[in-house]
């Protein structure tokens, strides 16, 4: 039983720091976040010259199967630097997504690897998070298909080449059977495509397909196995970036309580300051012992569902609470633009939107637990 | 990172749920549940009992006979205790006073006590706080004079638990007023037959009687029954420090069982609309206690392991305490909801076997966990020591 990194995931973790304090810098974050494209482009080429992208990619189809706790090593550099790049949306996912999904997911998992390609995967729909509660349909055409339908949410789907768009070839919504997965060309004749920032400046979308040609991955009618194994794959990297941001908030807020002066004295020595500093950072470490449990139990091929779903709630629950009281602490500069809490505040606020909220995770936990 | 069980602590697992399969009397589980402890008898031939398979001290070195476990090992045998809802032992011998003794008694103190609590033999008691002596512990003025080679003692010890029950106390007594407040502070171990000693029950919510007064009078005690050096007491409790996130994580392991007693009753209840446990208002108050306490069994691991790698793990053994006892008192009192109405039913005015099921071990339960937040550092005093020593306040 230990907690600690082997040498290779340190070695990633001081690689995914480095990387954040050079190219997130709090100082220069306005700046990074105006220079939208072509920021975005330099950075992830050069994370996948650091073999990132690789990584969770499966040895099978030639990336250097990185597990849970790799991923986590260099989400927690993420969260901490909150760096907007979509390391989870555009490579952990597709990689568990694609993976031994045939012939053209294989030659795309590859593109993924070298960075040269962003996909993004279309899940959820106005029903709900739920991976089955989806009606978008898929019509055999021919050889193929054709998929129409509305994808209420894709998380970091603006920038996308492609899309991993789940739809119905049977049954109906609610019905794990038949839903299945496919592949679509941001450029697909019948698609259209709305764009959104987020609050936390992650750039997503909703889609309209309309007999829009896909290519479908994996076997037909069985996909729902795969959806959500590849989405326990994303929670679990999550969970590990809010816990890096988690772990910023409590320190930036701790500098600034030490040095701030109210009533000449400085306020961290205020006792009613000093007990909300403190719950921080048990939240921090409710939140980092159950993210590593719920990791190490996915890295370790155990049933890890409803450990997942827990950790999901509470790392929500506590993060929010955690940068609430950050921006709190601060004062009147905690709600500035300029201050980096208010950041983590709202990125620990759409994390706990992607891939379910609090409450449809809670609800999940108490059916996988019945 | 890897929480898989080595192949030798596989079998170590199995071995310890040998042990506690089928073993623990169904009558116990209820008290045991509610977090309440079992009667002195119970609880003494339950530490008989694993005394006799060696196991009465699980946290001492093997020298002074306990098991010398690793702390996976640790876990592995609270959570198996916890699963068969076995008690927690009684640690005021075991964790308070034992290692004291074991690490600053002399060598006479180490013979005599240390068997004896492993056995069973002596049930001790703690005589730290007093009426003015609370969270301030060093405020306390139990004075012990020297007289030849004995101290007379006298003072006013408070919410002394289980001192009724108690065959040996010890004490913290003033020997000095000289210097800081914390100087002048000597331990003292003193047999509960000794003349002078007067113990008065405290009635407390729960009428459950648990804790004293102890009145001290004239006290005669044998100076050699002070534990290292006199005027010394106050640094000798610093050793509990370390040993705090120990009985912290085992305490915070029980918690299971409480949840385990919440769904059972929420399972049993008819409501208009089905079973309680199927109302998706109660579900989700469930699902909130026990991703909690997940949360707190995750921190208890990762504590235990930092204990095994010889790490300092800081303030976690503060911060298990704050919240196991937040989520005792939760899940007591949810406990007290799925029973619905007829948790009003605490006690029966005639046949006593009219009793609703449950009852009165929840609703004990519930009002017993209040002091959780109190006893052993109150929870305020345990965000000082966090602010203080962890985060540098």
């Amino acid at each position: 039983m230990q907690f600690a990194f082997n040498d290779e995931q340190q070695m990633l973790h001081d690689s995914a720091l480095r990387f954040g304090s050079d190219e997130w810098n709090a100082a220069d974050r306005l700046k990074r976040l105006a220079e939208v494209g072509e920021g975005s482009a330099r950075r992830w080429a050069q994370m996948a010259e650091l073999g990132w992208l690789m990584l969770p990619v499966a040895e099978e189809d030639g990336g250097l199967g990185g597990g849970p706790v790799e991923v986590m090593a260099i989400m927690e550099g993420v969260g901490r630097h909150l760096m907007t790049d979509a390391y989870v949306s555009h490579c952990v996912i597709p990689a568990a997504l694609l993976a031994g999904g045939g012939e053209h997911c294989a030659a795309l998992t590859e593109e993924i690897g070298a960075g040269q390609v962003r996909i993004a995967a279309a899940l959820i729909e106005e029903e709900g998070f739920d991976t089955a509660a989806i009606s978008s349909r898929a019509a055999a055409d021919g050889d193929g298909f054709k998929l129409t339908g509305a994808k209420a949410h894709v998380e970091d789907g603006a920038d996308a080449d492609w899309y991993l768009v789940s739809a119905r070839t049977a049954g109906v919504s609610g019905e794990r059977d038949g839903v299945s997965l496919f592949l679509v060309p941001a450029s697909a004749e019948g698609l259209t495509v709305q764009r959104f920032r987020s609050v936390d400046s992650h750039r997503h979308c909703s889609l309209d397909l309309t007999d829009v040609a896909g290519i479908p991955v994996g076997a037909i009618g069985e996909a729902a196995d795969r959806i959500d194994a590849a989405r326990d794959r994303a929670i679990v990297a999550h969970l590990s970036e809010a816990v890096g941001s988690m772990e910023a908030a409590v320190e930036a807020t701790l500098d600034y309580v030490r040095t701030r002066q109210q009533f000449g004295a400085p306020i961290g020595s205020f006792q009613v300051v000093q007990h909300k500093v403190v719950d921080m950072s048990v939240a921090c470490e409710e939140a980092r012992a159950l993210t590593m449990v719920a990791t190490s139990q996915l890295a370790s091929g155990g049933e890890a569902s409803s450990l997942i779903a827990a950790a999901k709630v509470r790392v929500a629950q506590c993060g929010i609470a955690l940068a609430q009281q950050a921006v709190q602490l601060h004062g009147g500069v905690g709600t500035s633009e300029e201050l980096i809490v208010s950041h983590h505040l709202r990125r620990q606020m759409m994390l706990d939107l992607a891939h379910g909220d609090r409450d449809y995770h809670k609800a999940r936990f108490a059916e996988l637990t019945r | 990172m890897n929480l898989d069980l080595a192949p030798e602590d596989r079998e170590f697992q199995q071995e310890v749920r040998e042990f506690f399969a089928n073993s623990i009397p169904e009558d116990w589980k209820k008290t045991v549940r509610a977090g309440l402890r079992l009667s002195p008898e119970n609880l003494v031939a339950y530490q008989r009992r694993l005394a006799e398979r060696g196991w009465g001290a699980p946290t001492w070195p093997k020298e002074y006979g306990g098991t010398g476990w690793t702390p996976q090992q640790l876990h592995i045998f609270w959570s198996e205790a916890s699963a068969a809802d076995a008690p927690a032992q009684f640690h005021q011998g075991l964790e308070l006073i034992g290692p004291i003794i074991f690490t600053y008694g002399s060598q006479a103190q180490k013979d005599l006590y240390l068997p004896r609590i492993i056995s069973g033999e002596d049930w001790w008691c703690q005589g730290y706080s007093e009426p003015g002596a609370g969270s301030d512990l060093a405020a306390l003025r139990t004075r012990a004079d020297r007289d030849g080679d004995d101290y007379i003692v006298n003072g006013h010890k408070m919410w002394t638990s289980y001192a009724h029950v108690a065959d040996r106390m010890f004490i913290l007594a003033r020997t000095s007023n000289e210097g800081r407040r914390q100087q002048g502070i000597s331990l003292m171990l003193v047999d509960m037959d000794t003349p002078g000693i007067r113990i008065s029950p405290i009635h407390t919510l729960d009428e459950k009687h648990h804790t004293n007064e102890v009145f001290l009078d004239d006290v005669r005690i044998p100076a050699a029954n002070v534990v290292g050096e006199e005027g010394m007491g106050w640094n000798y409790g610093k050793v509990l420090l370390d040993r705090e996130r120990m009985v912290a994580a085992a305490t915070a392991m029980f918690l299971p069982q409480t949840l385990r007693a919440v769904r059972e009753a929420a399972t049993r209840r008819k409501t208009a609309h089905g079973l309680l446990i199927d109302k998706p208002e109660f579900k989700a108050k469930l699902a909130q206690v026990e991703i909690e306490a997940m949360a707190v069994q995750a921190m208890v691991l990762r504590l235990m392991a930092d204990a095994a790698a010889g790490a300092d793990s800081g303030p976690r053994g503060s911060m298990v305490k704050l919240r196991w006892s937040e989520l005792t008192q939760q899940a007591t009192a949810l406990w007290v909801e799925a029973l619905g109405p007829k948790a009003q039913h605490f006690a029966a005015l005639g046949d006593e076997s009219e009793l609703p099921e449950d009852m009165p071990f929840a609703l004990k339960g519930a009002l017993y966990a209040r002091v959780t937040t109190i006893y052993g550092g109150s929870s305020e005093i345990q965000r000082n020591i966090i602010a203080r020593r962890a985060l540098g306040l």
